[in-house]
């Protein structure tokens, strides 16, 4: 037992749970953390709106696979993390937020909080369904205790966002406090092992199958599970599709990877999954984007369902064989038994038909090719920043563009906002992404629209050193509606224009940072050389041709065979 | 036992004992467009957990994903699903009624005898039935109570246990 301030214990913990950096906006009732955290050693990143704390938080999670925290005052700086907390939510991401609140009690009225005190908002209430958990607060003594199990909570099973709400007076307050050793919620407890029986109904079908097909999801890259999938994936000759959160689960230059499924997926990746015989899909919620209409999706085929979560077994698509546990777990004892019951597979009838949509796909992509257009130039892009460098996007046809056509070669090098499509998300991740991983080259794959939702983070980039570079693939234009009022609603077009305000360059200029506009492939490609060798933020502007698609396209309400080209 | 017919179903939940996991519950159940029937709330042994008996109506596969949103949350300790044959129901209803003569009131005092209802308050023009039973039994003697005038209805929703010695283990 020692005796400290609610503060002094909330700081402690964070070091305990080896926090290194807090991505955040001080306000008035928060300020007692604040001055602890002052002398802590915890890097402090001041972003310049509270949503962006949360995205960097989550852009340094997803990089580093660790949690990532915010900070917020009480009452607007708890609702601006609103945002990034459900988008956290949404990708099971593990964010900590940690929002100041109101005084429960104060010297002249009994409670505050309740009373509609000032800069006070109910964030518990507001929060609860965009949380994985969280808690308020309600003394010293159990600070430990409860910044311990949010960390335990956010970062176990599936992964999710937990809010710590803290009362500022037991920010001040002192008691005795001791640090547990070990978390114990009695509602809690993961699933994380396979069950053996369920394991060997999945390998009976898998070694009947004869068009085996496997469906990568975010989970696999939640834990870490490349090595087990691939493993698998070459036993079987099976081809991988991936989900847009699954992008990175497989290198894309893999034989057996074919992109991503869904609504702005492959046509290889559409194709082979309706055809599977059995599906083997692995840590995804088979999301409507991700699938098309649900009666037309691998009706014939038997589906194998590995979700840590069992509430997404059953949820949307019927199963055949559910397996609930961690992904890693799974897929290491689905390999085992394969290989104690069978030969590796070789180049099966299936496999050749696969290589060879493979390398038509292939082949479409390279014919799409033209000047300055975002295909030919997101390829280029590839090719000259390195392997391991981290990629972001904003939302829109920016994403979609580089979910199609900028092969990512290792997990958590593509971060993007899947479930919540949070425009502004991309440029606030990779500046936590780029926290994370200093030696890595970080890029915002960006469109002019998102990108000016928080271009007001090239602050907290040039100031913080953090240096990150932005693509804007501008088009002046919010993109991706424009595409479908072009497409559903007979080109009658409201409220996409953006009017080509502001120039980028000099809004990089007036933040500090290096702005270029580039009008050739060969400018585009010199200009992020230059900011790979200076490492300073730079944005990139790239005026596009304002009338361009995302292509191929299932239209929404279709099935994924029905593709437009 | 698939079946994609609307049923009424009952599930138990226990819980931990603490503010705002009633909220966390049927927020839960607003979100995911589940509609509750009626929900039960009491303390039970340990005095830090609380059982909750929920009535939903929904096909079985709304049913499943219910019970396993509900098993999802942090502070449900746990969840169970109590099968109507096997289960023991019961609600509980006060009634206020008019019963300004003398003759209303005989016939309202046979009813309450046929029901096993009992009155527990009786003033100048009216009287409180208190009534115990499963809730058709409730729905009945309103329909009867109806004819007199029933100027007030509180009913707790349903609360429930399983028969024979099986029982939900906590931990």
């Amino acid at each position: 037992m020692v005796e400290m301030s609610g503060a002094e214990a909330l700081v402690e913990t964070l070091k305990r749970e080896g926090v290194r950096v807090i991505f955040g906006i001080i306000g008035g009732a928060i300020m007692p953390v604040y001055d602890v955290l002052r002398d802590s050693g915890i890097r402090h990143v001041l972003v310049r709106h509270e949503q962006c704390a949360a995205h960097a938080a989550d852009g340094y999670a997803r990089a580093l696979g660790r949690p990532g925290v915010c900070m917020a005052t009480s009452g607007p700086g708890a609702t601006n993390l609103v945002t990034g907390i459900a988008t956290a939510y949404m990708d099971s991401s593990p964010v900590i937020a940690i929002t100041g609140q109101v005084n429960r009690r104060s010297s002249n009225t009994a409670y505050m909080i309740g009373r509609d005190a000032f800069q006070e908002a109910d964030i518990i209430g507001i929060t609860t369904p965009i949380t994985k958990y969280n808690y308020q607060l309600t003394s010293v003594s159990e600070v430990p205790r409860v910044v311990k199990e949010a960390f335990y909570i956010a970062t176990t099973g599936r992964p999710g966002p937990v809010l710590l709400d803290f009362p500022k007076d037991i920010q001040t307050e002192r008691a005795e406090v001791e640090f547990p050793g070990k978390v114990e919620i009695r509602g809690y407890k993961p699933v994380t092992n396979p069950h053996p029986l369920q394991v060997k109904k999945a390998v009976d079908a898998l070694l009947e199958a004869e068009r085996p097909v496997i469906l990568a999801g975010g989970g696999v890259i939640l834990s870490n599970a490349t090595p087990e999938l691939l493993k698998v994936a070459e036993f079987l000759m099976a081809p991988v599709v991936t989900t847009f959160m699954g992008k990175g689960a497989i290198p894309e230059n893999h034989p057996l990877s074919l992109g991503c499924i869904g609504m702005h997926g492959s046509r290889a990746a559409n194709s082979v999954i309706l055809d599977a015989d059995v599906l083997l899909a692995v840590g995804t919620r088979f999301g409507d984007r991700s699938t098309g209409t649900l009666d037309t999706f691998c009706r014939d085929a038997k589906i194998i369902h590995i979700d840590i979560d069992s509430a997404e077994i059953g949820k949307n698509v019927d199963v055949d064989i559910p397996i609930v546990a961690d992904a890693k777990k799974a897929l290491r004892a689905l390999y085992e038994v394969l290989a104690s019951r069978a030969e590796k597979r070789g180049e099966t009838a299936w496999f050749r038909r696969v290589k060879e949509l493979k390398e038509q796909y292939e082949e479409l992509l390279e014919s799409r090719d033209e000047k300055l257009k975002p295909p030919r130039l997101l390829r280029e892009l590839r090719k000259i920043i390195p392997v391991d460098s981290i990629v972001t996007t904003e939302v829109g046809q920016n994403q979609m563009w580089a979910s199609l056509y900028f092969k990512t070669y290792k997990p958590r090098t593509f971060i993007s906002s899947g479930g919540l499509g949070t425009m502004g998300f991309g440029f606030p991740a990779a500046i936590g992404a780029k926290t994370a991983r200093p030696d890595r080259f970080v890029v915002d794959i960006a469109g002019d629209g998102s990108f000016r939702m928080t271009e007001q983070e090239l602050a907290t980039s040039v100031i913080e050193d953090i240096p990150v570079t932005v693509v804007i693939l501008n088009n002046s234009t919010l993109g991706m509606v424009a595409q479908w009022q072009r497409l559903f609603f007979d080109e009658r077009y409201v409220a996409v224009d953006l009017k080509g305000i502001p120039d980028f360059v000099k809004l990089a200029e007036a933040y500090g940072a290096q702005g270029v506009r580039v009008g050739s492939l060969k400018e585009f490609v010199k200009a992020v050389k230059e900011a790979m060798r200076l490492d300073v933020t730079t944005v990139i502007d790239v005026p596009i041709p304002p009338e361009e698609n995302v292509l191929p396209m299932v239209p929404p309400g279709k099935s994924l065979k029905e593709m437009i080209e | 036992m698939t079946t994609n017919e609307e049923q009424t179903h009952i599930i138990a939940a226990i819980v931990e004992h603490k503010p705002g996991v009633l909220y966390r519950v049927s927020n839960m159940f607003r979100r995911r467009n589940f509609n509750i029937e009626s929900i039960s709330v009491g303390p039970i042994e340990p005095r830090d957990l609380a059982r909750m008996t929920i009535t939903v109506r929904g096909d079985e596969k709304v049913v499943e994903q219910m019970i396993k949103q509900l098993a999802k949350l942090i502070d449900v300790v746990k969840v169970s699903r109590l099968h109507p044959e096997n289960t023991v129901s019961r609600e509980l209803a006060l009634i206020k009624v008019y019963s300004p003569d003398t003759r209303a009131r005989s016939d309202i005092i046979n009813y309450v005898n046929i029901f096993r209802a009992s009155i527990v308050d009786v003033s100048t023009d009216s009287m409180i039935i208190e009534i115990t039973g499963d809730s058709d039994k409730l729905d009945a003697f309103i329909e009867l109570m109806k004819p007199f005038g029933v100027k007030e209805i509180a009913r707790t929703g349903i609360t429930a246990l399983s028969r024979g010695a099986k029982s939900i283990k906590i931990l």
